[in-house]
């Protein structure tokens, strides 16, 4: 059975500017997503998965640009938008939370205010009619709507990032992008806003795209799941597959480095450092820390290819 | 003659005031805390969520701070007379690591000088050539290579590296013991584990001891051979590392790890949080359990009295009302 895909993102590059040449951040990116699930994309810093969302969204700034590629959602190219025409995508079709947008609350104006304020930036539609989609969205997501007559201040960490998401969900988007939902937040509201993303997905359909580099947030509630090493994609599969089997060994290694309270063992980590966007290495990108590397990863780069249905890895072992 | 514990917070209570010296507020970060290391060599992870009073406790035990009630001992000793009488050498036996390694450095110092500053401050050689030596040591005991770091600034050092120089500066000194204070968690996951190692090794080969400072059980779990976990600025359940992990007896230290994501997808969450209230805002109980808001057993005995923590054995403490007799 084929799932259909409601974004399809072709050989992406995203680069910036800078006085020692272009930083390539996000180089050659392919993937696709599939309606009705959570997307996850992980990947240590800098290895370009929120440039990535960004690039997908139109929202890179100078000096970055896009250097090629297509982003398509529902077949529409949304690099190839007027700017207009973009406006009426976001938001509406797709919404987008960057990470630390809890912290972008606006301390001296009640919640009913910025939810409504966002609602009535995208639409026509009355204040009072603002104000009943703000009350239906959070009760939608089980919050209570006391919340909107409260401060920022007021609230918890996890309450806030939850207010953020009904805010993104108020116009009922199809997609939601969601940069490092839970990082900065106590592991019990952490649990609480991965439970709303499910709900999300579960109860409204709701397509999401979750950036984390925490790779156990993937393991919790991801359906498929993108890995990212230095401005490429290395491995795409099945979350349960990634998991039990990782084929890229950088994947392999991420998943052993996580210490976890259920196995006590020992934990070597990665060795080395993740290399710079300005100077990646030749051939395969993860090459110099890789213990499997050989004469051709140092020279070739490698595809992007499908080794089983469903799974794809860029690595030369795998022929 | 017996050893004295390494370390012992008896009673510690720190209260911040706002608005004003009279008829401001008061509020209680740390709330009479009492712990102690021993003095063989051991790694303590001090657990709990943000606002749970943990950088507080750090910052007193590293003398930033004046405790308001009760006291700190290092050695037997009170950190406010360490510092008055020997600063110096409180300062060389207690050394400190902080959550950002961005934000330590002096940007004008190149690593060379950060390291040699250490070694002229606390005289730890005497000659250039000896300082040099040392500092080569140091630096290969954690796999950096000196012409690699030595010569660069800060921003040209990666997180994990400029957390590693740390390091270095920490095995240069060997201080007895190390207040870390989320010391991995702006490093990436790949090169989490090798720090945490060289906590494990500086204790085993040079008896370190460490006060591992985090919000992560999972971590704390991998190193640690004691815990005490900490709610609101009150130590709610103290104890072996194993203990504390897998037969906790305090409602928030099983709603803690109920709520750690694991690295397995077979492991998911079964069902949803059950919380007795929504945590929709962060309350502080003027008395009784910290927990008794959250508390999905709490009793009318929660809400008036605190429970003090109670010997269950094994060296396993909780504070909870259902344990007393």
């Amino acid at each position: 059975m084929n799932k259909s895909t409601i974004l399809e993102v072709k050989n992406l590059k995203v680069y910036y500017k800078t006085v020692a040449g272009d930083a390539k951040v996000v180089d050659g990116v392919s993937l696709k997503v599939n309606e009705g699930e959570i997307f996850g994309i992980a990947g240590e810093s800098g290895c370009g998965k929120s440039t990535l969302v960004e690039g997908i969204y139109r929202i890179i700034k100078p000096p970055g640009y896009i250097a090629g590629g297509k982003v398509l959602f529902r077949n529409i190219d949304l690099l190839k938008l007027k700017e207009d025409e973009m406006r009426e995508i976001r938001w509406k079709k797709i919404a987008y939370i960057p990470q630390g947008a809890m912290s972008s609350l606006n301390p001296v104006l009640k919640v009913e205010e910025q939810v409504i304020d966002a609602i009535l930036d995208h639409t026509d539609m009355s204040r009072e009619k603002a104000l009943e989609i703000a009350k239906e969205v959070l009760t939608d997501l089980g919050l209570p709507e006391e919340v909107l007559n409260m401060y920022p201040h007021e609230l918890s960490g996890g309450m806030k990032q939850r207010v953020i998401i009904a805010t993104a969900y108020a116009l009922r988007p199809e997609l939601i992008i969601a940069d490092e939902p839970v990082t900065a937040l106590d592991v019990v509201s952490l649990r609480e806003v991965l439970q709303t993303l499910a709900e999300l997905r579960d109860k409204y359909k709701v397509t999401i795209i979750l950036v984390a580099h925490d790779m156990a947030v993937h393991a919790e509630v991801d359906d498929r799941m993108a890995i990212m090493y230095a401005g490429k994609v290395v491995e795409i599969g099945d979350v349960n597959k990634i998991f039990e089997d990782p084929l890229h060994p950088y994947t392999r290694g991420l998943i052993e480095s996580i210490p976890s309270i259920k196995k006590k063992k020992i934990i070597k980590g990665i060795p080395g450092i993740a290399p710079s966007p300005l100077n990646w290495p030749p051939g395969c990108r993860f090459h110099p820390r890789c213990p499997h590397a050989n004469e051709k990863c140092r020279t070739e780069i490698p595809e992007l290819k499908e080794i089983e249905p469903g799974r794809f890895v860029a690595c030369h072992i795998y022929g | 003659m017996v050893d004295k514990p390494l370390l012992e917070l008896k009673h510690v209570t720190k209260i911040f005031r706002s608005g004003g010296p009279y008829g401001g507020k008061e509020f209680r970060a740390v709330d009479d805390v009492t712990f102690s290391m021993p003095s063989k060599p051991s790694i303590l992870a001090l657990v709990g969520e943000s606002g749970s009073g943990k950088t507080t406790i750090a910052n007193m035990i590293l003398g930033f701070l004046k405790p308001n009630e009760g006291e700190i001992l290092f050695r037997g000793e009170s950190v406010t007379d360490w510092l008055k009488n020997k600063p110096k050498e409180f300062r060389r036996k207690v050394q400190a690591i902080f959550q950002d390694p961005y934000e330590i450095y002096n940007p004008f110092y190149r690593a060379n000088r950060v390291l040699k500053l250490t070694v002229k401050k606390f005289k730890l050689a005497s000659s250039d050539e000896e300082a040099e030596k040392l500092i080569h040591e140091a630096l290969r005991a954690i796999d950096l290579r000196p012409q690699d770091v030595l010569g660069r600034y800060p921003h040209q050092l990666s997180g994990g590296e400029r957390q590693r120089l740390m390091l270095a500066r920490i095995l240069l000194l060997k201080p007895e013991l190390i207040v870390a204070d989320e010391p991995v968690s702006m490093l990436d996951v790949s090169i989490r584990a090798i720090f945490l190692n060289y906590l494990e090794e500086f204790k085993k080969q040079y008896g370190i001891s460490c006060l591992y400072i985090t919000h992560d059980l999972n971590t704390a779990y991998y190193i640690a051979d004691k815990a005490v976990v900490l709610n609101l600025g009150k130590v709610v359940e103290t104890g072996p590392m194993e203990n504390i992990i897998h037969k906790p007896l305090h409602p928030y230290t099983q709603m803690l790890i109920d709520s750690i994501p694991l690295p397995d997808p077979k492991m998911r969450w079964k069902e949803k949080l059950k919380l007795k209230k929504l945590s929709l805002k962060e309350i502080r109980p003027e008395k009784g359990c910290p927990f008794v808001i959250r508390c999905p057993y709490a009793m009318k005995k929660c809400e008036e009295t605190k429970p003090s923590l109670i010997d269950i054995g094994d060296g396993h403490l909780v504070a909870y009302h259902l344990y007393e007799r």
